[in-house]
């Protein structure tokens, strides 16, 4: 008798229908959106700062630079001392004063530029004070060695290095902005489903022996039926919660974007750095098109492939440990000691992820997790859009797809045994033991 | 074909424990076959492996004749010792999902507990959550279960545990009842004086072995010492008393009665009849008491285990 989609429909619907979970489906975005609209403000509202710098320049080379913006003014002070000079920018209540000392030699002006101020000043007005006074710095000495300003300007060169594989394909940095994101929101994708929804998992195990129905069941199923019953369902009701959640944080994006006005990219992340520092380099119209051949170039159908089997070949893996787990204690206060096991890993693929693919998609430390079956799922997927050959693919799902047998062979085990057992949390000698029954 | 049940040498170790040492038991067709033994003598084991939650090491298990398959899950009914139902779900949809996991239709399932239901007066639960029973109400709903895909075998372990007086007895009617309507019943408990009313087998597992087992009264046959309790009344007390003591085994004995009366247990020879005793009896003194001591359920219990 097979009465798997029996029990994968009643996990489903109990999950589906439970409070908590609807509370959480539909609060989780609000709170999200938020807490994003909350961030974007206040730093908006920190740069919406108006800050008058005052500027005493004794050289004369450096006041006519000085451009007030739109959150910054600069008051150029003249024919005062530095005491009086700070005396009057304390008055004033000026954000700080710049003060350029007089000396003789061109060469020594840079290192007597002092900024004065009553806090400590923030780092990006100090570093585009810098950038400024440099820039002016650099032009004063070249017109003095004879190149005019307009040569100066000529000079001024773009590089943008056109990519090409051998096999012909073209790609440019956008692209691997493109590929990291992909790669990136995979491989974060499968790990935060693995975290939520493994624990759930192991809650309604858990749950099922302190309600002790458990023996009640296992008369009607076989244990093993009820566990894949319980992984899928709720790995159902898990894709079900993350639909829901990416459709109404997208659609609660338009709507408090449109409506207060405030433009949610600002919080900023390294991705968006990289992509910002992409557009400064190629120039905004460029940008979409750029964008739409990036995405074009990623190799789309073995992505969506890949992502399936890895994305499920990975969840299945753990969520039967997780499953496991839930079987072999009596409440969730005792899976602390278990669960280390199984967080290692999967945190460790993350690091790997993040650090080692985007500085090299192909070298040794990301080729070798990418095969190793508890780190493949999220490493592998951060690798593809940046092309893996197929092989590597396939021996890396092999491997995975093994292990995974041999996982859910394990968790079986220990899930068809544990399940009886009620009373004392076992240590991982008896689990073993567990093994042999 | 008289046995519904048979197990044939059933051994099971966990590691380095031997749950079970070569059981082997016959559970008659339409009988309650009570299994007992102490905490932890492998009652449990042997019941799981009946359910085919756990596979025995060596030995067989035979249902009408046939090995146990996964088809015969839908055969037996089990209410387990520790048992339990989803907190939070709904008693009907509990009841269904429960009775479609046996292999009972959707609307099966409904026509008959809806039988039950108004049998059992709880109609009104339908809709109830769990978590807003009380026990002895679970109980109910957990018996309901078992029952309803109308198994030929049912096993129910401490089946009366949780209920008050009236429901326990409610529930004793039923699993007559279900007896006379063909099933035959597995019946594990502690409580000595229900084995003593409803068991016509039973067996006895003790320290993974069975010790003991047949008809509750051949047992009780073999375990009786020929003993009789009598009371007497007799002006010469002491004189009465002395003779008997040189003619029969004698000892104490402590019951309630009206008078005042010699209280006494004798136990006669193999070849002395109740008739010889009596007759004795009546020739020295007033017999008011006569009975024969037949060991309960309790204390053959209690000598098996301690014997061995």
């Amino acid at each position: 008798m097979n009465h798997l989609p029996l029990i994968i429909k009643r996990e489903y619907l109990t999950k589906v229908k439970n409070k908590s979970f609807i509370i959480m489906t539909f609060l989780s975005p609000l709170i999200m959106i938020a807490l994003i609209a909350v961030v974007a403000y206040l730093s908006q509202l920190n740069n919406d700062k108006q800050r008058t710098i005052s500027i005493l320049d004794e050289t004369g080379y450096l006041s006519d630079i000085f451009q007030n913006t739109e959150n910054t003014t600069y008051t150029k002070l003249n024919g005062l001392d530095l005491d009086d000079a700070i005396a009057l920018v304390k008055e004033k209540e000026d954000y700080g004063l710049l003060h350029i000392a007089k000396v003789d030699a061109l060469d020594a002006v840079s290192n007597n530029v002092k900024f004065y101020s009553e806090e400590s000043p923030s780092l990006s007005i100090m570093s585009g004070l810098e950038r400024k006074i440099e820039k002016r710095l650099q032009e004063i000495k070249l017109q003095k060695d004879g190149v005019t300003l307009t040569q100066i300007e000529a000079s001024k060169t773009n590089v943008d290095i056109a990519q090409e594989s051998f096999e012909g394909e073209k790609s440019s940095k956008i692209d691997n902005v493109v590929k990291l994101a992909f790669g990136g929101i995979a491989g974060y994708l499968l790990f935060m489903f693995i975290i939520i929804y493994g624990n759930m998992i192991m809650r309604s195990v858990i749950e099922e022996k302190t309600s002790r129905i458990i023996e009640v069941i296992i008369s009607s199923v076989k244990p093993i039926q009820l566990m894949m019953g319980k992984i899928i369902g709720t790995s159902l009701a898990g894709v079900t919660q993350f639909a829901i959640w990416v459709i109404l944080g997208g659609v609660l994006m338009m709507v408090v974007s449109s409506i207060f006005g405030i433009d949610l990219s600002q919080a900023s992340t390294p991705q968006q750095e990289l992509m910002n520092q992409a557009m400064e380099a190629e120039g905004a119209q460029a940008m979409a098109e750029n964008l739409i051949t990036a995405i074009s170039n990623l190799p789309l159908a073995n992505l969506v492939v890949a992502f399936m089997f890895f994305f499920i070949g990975g969840y299945l893996l753990y969520s039967s440990l997780y499953a496991a787990i839930g079987a072999a204690v009596d409440n969730e206060t005792d899976t602390q000691q278990f669960m280390l096991p199984i967080l290692m890993p999967l945190i460790l693929a993350v690091y790997v992820g993040v650090f080692t693919v985007i500085e090299d998609p192909h070298g040794t430390v990301s080729t070798v997790f990418s095969f190793i079956p508890f780190t493949s799922p999220v490493v592998m997927l951060m690798r593809i859009p940046f092309g893996v050959p197929l092989w590597q693919q396939g021996l890396s799902l092999v491997l995975l797809i093994g292990t995974f047998i041999l996982a859910v062979w394990f968790a079986a085990k220990i899930y068809r045994v544990g399940i009886l057992m009620y009373g004392k949390k076992p240590t991982y000698k008896e689990l073993f033991k567990w093994l042999k029954y | 074909m008289n046995d519904l049940l048979v197990a044939n040498s059933v051994s099971k170790n966990f590691g380095d424990f031997k749950a079970l040492n070569k059981v082997s038991i016959a559970v008659p067709k339409g009988s309650i076959f009570g299994l007992l033994g102490p905490n932890g003598a492998g009652k449990t084991t042997l019941i799981r492996i009946v359910n085919q939650i756990t596979m025995p090491d060596e030995g067989t298990v035979l249902l009408d004749g046939k090995t146990l398959k996964p088809e015969h899950i839908r055969d037996i009914g089990y209410l387990p010792e520790e048992r339990g139902l989803y907190k939070s779900m709904k008693v009907g949809e509990q009841c269904l999902y429960l009775a479609q996991l046996k292999g009972l239709s959707k609307s099966e399932a409904k026509t008959r507990l809806k039988y039950w239901f108004d049998k059992l007066e709880i109609g009104d639960w339908w809709n109830k959550k769990i978590q807003e029973l009380s026990k002895g109400q679970a109980q109910k709903i957990q018996f309901v279960v078992t029952v309803l895909h109308q198994p030929k075998l049912l096993i129910f372990d401490e089946p009366f545990s949780g209920f008050d007086p009236i429901n326990a007895n409610l529930i004793k009617d039923e699993i007559l009842q279900l007896r006379d309507e063909g099933a035959t019943v597995i019946f594990s408990t502690h409580r000595m004086e229900s084995v003593e009313e409803l068991c016509d087998h039973i067996a006895l597992i003790h320290k993974s072995n069975k010790v003991l087992d047949g008809k509750l009264n051949d047992i009780k046959r073999q375990y009786k010492t020929n003993t009789f309790e009598v009371a007497l009344e007799s002006p010469n007390k002491e004189r009465v008393l002395s003779e008997i003591q040189n003619t029969f085994e004698v000892l104490p004995a402590t019951f309630k009665n009206l008078n005042n009366d010699i209280k006494l247990n004798v136990k006669i020879g193999e070849n002395t009849s109740p008739n010889d005793l009596l007759s004795f009896l009546t020739s020295k003194a007033e017999v008011h008491h006569f009975v024969e001591v037949i060991p309960s359920a309790n204390d053959i219990f209690i000598q098996t285990v301690k014997n061995n």
